[in-house]
């Protein structure tokens, strides 16, 4: 490397670190992230990364596996990470642990700007800062839905009658598609489907489980009549199977994350011809209920209970330069942004469509993984027609019961 | 050899397999004894950007507590191995009183996860170690005839399966034999069915993975029995060659008796391998359709809810699965050991 470029790197650092310094405003202290990675997380990092300075190391670590690592690297003592990013199912187990430490301080002190709805507070104590929301929606071809002579599909039967119209004029053989992977996609289009039916997971208050029920066996059946419109191979399908199908011209219809709008609405990986037919649009209901049948998510950022106090600051403020509007307004089509400055993009049409329909969150309780886990492993018999849907929701039950019992939720 | 020099002798071994083998053995059944100590649950208002709900949390205070006065949890006794994710003898016993013929019963016994994954287990174990001590042998006599300029890329590419990370392989397999791959589309081609799918049946997902572990483990054996024949001795041979054996009497009655102990041998390390087969469930998403008793271990680590008590108990079980798996082949090199020693 020759000196010239050398003193060229490091004016560009020293540049960067007296901006970073004035826009952030900390002295010292060590930030640590640890995060899924996606365009809009690496939007964020990198703008808590701005913060970097003299007396103050920002490093990340991005992983899509951040989830099992998040619970060792946090417990440890002082914690591996200082900050973490998280969503309204990861940030469960962190907060059963006592992992992650009340913000009010530091939103007295440095936070006065957020906006109420970024605030996740459980208990009265702001436990998490959310940045952006996400949801399973429905992607829709139109020349497609044209050519059958059908508008939009605003419910599940209509995606049903839809998907037979198609295959019954030979456009596609399997026109529909959506996350089927038996494990965890597989468990969250069931969660989907029985919210949107009404359902409710555990008996209130308490651990208990009450998926046998109407609800359930309705969204079972739901899910088989969509399965049957699937590809064959529907139970490997994950989202990036998904996309791929979609970008192929394989499928008319898809129920897929609105964080992968951007992927598929880039000039990337498809032709012009199915790009400009995508439509985006909010998740159907299903069964004569009112609610889209998905769920919303946040994705926010928490800082660690085991870090120090002065890096616990260091942190938050740094993931506040990271979700400031300067990085949002630079990253404006990477997610559906909850941080004022955002302004909607055809890639987050379906997304706020379906939080618009009041669409249930998921839900924030200890549980609900081990449930989440049970439906994906024992739904898989009911949709290969080894057994009846009261069968599958009563090995989920006993699946549930058996863990729950192990974890010390239930007696 | 005096016994305090072979005590100091044997001491640093001694010393490592205490604490890498015995060690964990002993932590993990520990920890199969007990069950993760009582959550106290408390319902909270949480409060987002989508609203605010009533929803239950753990009351960290409370539970820190009981987890400060037991460490290890509460103490379950051998609950967890009869409970319905492993031995599920309360279910076993249901169905047996409500069964309904014995197929019946079976199909019962199948639901449970346990012994759904013991029947792809022990089938897969079964199926998989005499297909590839077969074909090693084949492979290995083949090479051993080739001329020498030949033998050494032969043997090169007849390895490579070995070399590739069974993930890698199992990956690669995966997207060929897809519905739009080379090997999917080929099938579909060949059996005029456009809705052939390897992945979808259970029965076809059960073959390609058995075919996917002859194929990965063929070179192993490949590789012993080809070093075997090298110390074939050739006295014996040409002796039969002139009594007039055919070749495959040559191979019947001098060289399979040569290499028997290599067969014990392999028989022992595949066993071992297969009963524990993993790496290809995940490579081919096969967990719909087949999964594994070393399968159930991964899927109960790989969450942030760990289930550490349900791992460990599965984990003794695999433990006593292949010592029972062993046992007939150890008798046997055991009787030979004493035949030959007397």
């Amino acid at each position: 490397m020759s000196i010239q470029k050398v003193s060229m790197i490091s004016a560009a650092a020293i540049l960067m670190g007296t901006t970073a310094f004035a826009g952030c405003g900390i002295s010292n202290g060590n930030v640590s992230i640890l995060g899924n990675e996606f365009a809009a997380i690496q939007a964020v990092t990198d703008g808590a990364k701005a913060c970097a300075d003299d007396g103050v190391t920002v490093e990340s670590n991005l992983n899509k596996d951040y989830r099992e690592l998040q619970v060792a690297a946090l417990t440890a003592n002082p914690a591996q990470y200082s900050a973490v990013t998280t969503t309204n199912a990861a940030i469960v187990p962190l907060l059963s642990d006592n992992l992650i430490r009340p913000l009010d301080d530091l939103i007295a002190k440095h936070g006065q700007h957020l906006s109420k709805n970024q605030l996740i507070t459980v208990d009265g104590k702001v436990m998490a800062i959310a940045f952006m929301a996400n949801a399973q929606h429905l992607f829709v071809r139109d020349d497609i839905l044209e050519k059958v002579g059908l508008d939009a599909p605003e419910t599940y039967e209509e995606v049903i009658a839809a998907g037979k119209a198609i295959k019954d004029a030979g456009l596609m053989d399997h026109p529909f598609a959506t996350t089927s992977q038996t494990g965890w996609n597989l468990g969250e289009e069931f969660v989907n489907m029985y919210l949107g039916h009404g359902g409710q997971f555990f008996k209130s208050g308490t651990a208990e489980p009450t998926v046998n029920n109407e609800a359930g066996v309705a969204a079972l059946n739901t899910l088989k009549a969509l399965t049957e419109l699937s590809n064959p191979d529907y139970l490997t399908f994950d989202s990036n199977a998904v996309q791929a199908s979609w970008e192929a011209g394989e499928i008319a219809m898809a129920h897929l994350w609105g964080s992968r709008g951007t992927g598929i609405l880039d000039d990337e990986g498809s032709s012009e011809d199915i790009v400009s037919n995508t439509s985006l649009i909010a998740s159907p209901t299903v069964g004569g209920g009112d609610i889209p049948a998905s769920t919303l998510w946040w994705d926010g950022f928490a800082i660690a209970s085991n870090a120090s106090d002065e890096d616990a600051e260091a942190s938050f403020v740094a993931m506040l330069n990271g979700i400031s509007t300067e990085v949002v307004k630079a990253n404006n089509d990477a997610a559906v942004w909850l941080v004022e400055g955002y302004e909607p993009a055809p890639a987050s049409a379906g997304v706020f469509a379906t939080a618009a329909g009041k669409t249930k969150p998921y839900p924030m309780i200890p549980f609900m993984g081990l449930m989440h886990t049970a439906l994906g492993d024992e739904l898989t018999d009911f949709l290969q027609g080894k057994e009846t849907a009261e069968q599958a929701l009563a090995d989920v039950e006993a699946s549930y019961i058996a863990a729950a019992k192990e974890k010390g939720f239930l007696n | 050899m005096r016994h305090k020099t072979f005590f100091w002798f044997i001491l640093p071994s001694l010393a490592a397999m205490i604490l890498f083998i015995a060690l964990p053995l002993v932590s993990v059944v520990v920890q199969s004894l007990h069950i993760e100590h009582e959550q106290v649950i408390v319902v909270t208002e949480n409060c987002g950007p989508f609203g605010c709900t009533e929803e239950s949390s753990v009351d960290t205070e409370a539970t820190a507590q009981l987890r400060a006065e037991q460490p290890l949890g509460r103490f379950a006794g051998l609950s967890t191995y009869f409970d319905r994710g492993h031995l599920a003898t309360a279910e076993i016993a249901e169905a047996w009183r409500n069964r309904d013929g014995f197929g019946g019963f079976l199909s019962e016994l199948y639901n449970l996860p346990f012994y759904k994954a013991l029947a792809f287990t022990l089938t897969y174990t079964f199926l998989v170690t005499p297909l590839v001590i077969l074909l090693g042998l084949l492979i290995a006599l083949g090479v051993n005839r080739l001329p020498s300029l030949l033998k050494g890329p032969t043997i090169f590419v007849s390895l490579l399966p070995m070399i590739i990370t069974p993930l890698i392989g199992s990956l690669i397999l995966f997207w060929m034999i897809d519905a739009q791959g080379v090997i999917g589309k080929t099938l579909q081609w060949v059996f005029d069915d456009p809705e052939l799918s390897l992945k979808a049946s259970p029965a076809l997902t059960w073959i390609t993975l058995m075919v996917y572990g002859v194929w990965s483990s063929a070179p192993f054996a490949f590789v012993v029995f080809y070093a075997g024949l090298q110390t074939v001795n050739s006295d014996s041979l040409e002796a039969a060659m002139i009594d007039g054996a055919t070749r495959w009497q040559q191979i019947r009655y001098v060289v399979i008796p040569h290499l028997m102990p290599l067969v014990v041998f392999i028989s022992l390390i595949q066993l071992m391998d297969n009963f524990r087969v993993f790496e290809a469930i995940v490579g081919f998403s096969a967990q719909a359709n087949a999964t594994s008793l070393s399968y159930i271990i991964y899927a109960d680590m790989r969450s942030d809810l760990t289930r550490f008590n349900s791992a460990a108990a599965t984990s003794v079980l695999t433990v006593i699965g292949v010592a029972i798996l062993l046992t007939p082949v150890l008798l046997r090199t055991w009787r030979d050991f004493k035949g030959k020693a007397v």
